[in-house]
């Protein structure tokens, strides 16, 4: 038998991988705290918390 | 394109006119795909978090600053941005590259630290300190020439010229003092080894 010389990952890509509901759940609050205003043809980022 | 009621297209024109709900939907709807190509490139639990965070970070500030156009390729679009945000963290990790063990190779095998450790630096100091101790116990000329060969690092012509005995006798005293320190050694059983 020939030998093998690659060596497949042991953590192998699972199709179940979700991200943390944490980080889910900071995405959403960031959204949420993240507005952008106009102000003659410039856009400003306030981030409120 | 045809806009189902729950299409991704409708779903960004919604979150683009203030319905936060929508983003919700969205990240529920692609989140396990955008993490898996993540994953799928940097092998790592913790990193794979942090580039989707920023991934949909990104995404966020482009659709609420109205810069998204929309091309019914909302997937697409995430996808890309999580890819250049993977090369980014690469191209970020190169400049310090990280090198992890495994069961085949263990870079400490080949590294190691030559300096001695606190312990051995108690026993080297404590061991020049018995050493001193017992050529104290010496006899003056022995001592006297064993200190300027050992610790002064004097070549023997000097000791003969300083202690005005000649290169013979400075060599003979060297080597009583010698075998004098080795019987007190022996005789008591003293360990001088770290």
């Amino acid at each position: 038998m020939p030998k093998m010389y690659s060596q497949s990952r042991p953590d192998h890509v699972s199709k179940d991988r979700v991200p943390k509901n944490e980080t889910i759940n900071f995405i959403l609050n960031y959204s949420k705290a993240l507005s952008v205003i106009s102000y003659k043809n410039v856009k400003f980022e306030a981030l409120l918390n | 394109m045809n806009k189902t009621p729950n299409s991704d297209a409708l779903l960004v024109s919604a979150y683009m006119n203030g319905d936060e709900s929508a983003l919700g939907e969205l990240v529920t709807r692609h989140k396990q795909r955008i993490y898996s190509f993540i994953y799928s490139k940097v092998y790592n639990r913790d990193v794979a978090e942090d580039v989707f965070q920023d991934t949909f970070i990104k995404v966020i500030r482009t659709l609420k600053r109205g810069k998204y156009n929309e091309e019914g390729k909302f997937l697409p679009w995430v996808m890309r941005i999580a890819h250049n945000l993977v090369i980014d963290h690469f191209r970020k990790n190169n400049r310090m590259p990280k090198f992890e063990n495994n069961d085949d190779f263990n870079i400490f095998s080949v590294l190691h630290d030559g300096s001695l450790n606190v312990e051995n630096r108690m026993i080297k100091s404590q061991v020049e300190n018995d050493v001193k101790n017992l050529i104290h116990e010496l006899p003056d000329d022995q001592k006297e020439v064993l200190v300027m060969r050992i610790y002064k690092d004097m070549s023997f012509k000097e000791i003969s010229e300083q202690t005005g005995v000649s290169i013979n006798t400075a060599l003979g005293r060297m080597r009583y003092a010698l075998i004098n320190l080795r019987k007190v050694i022996d005789k008591h059983n003293i360990v001088l080894t770290n």
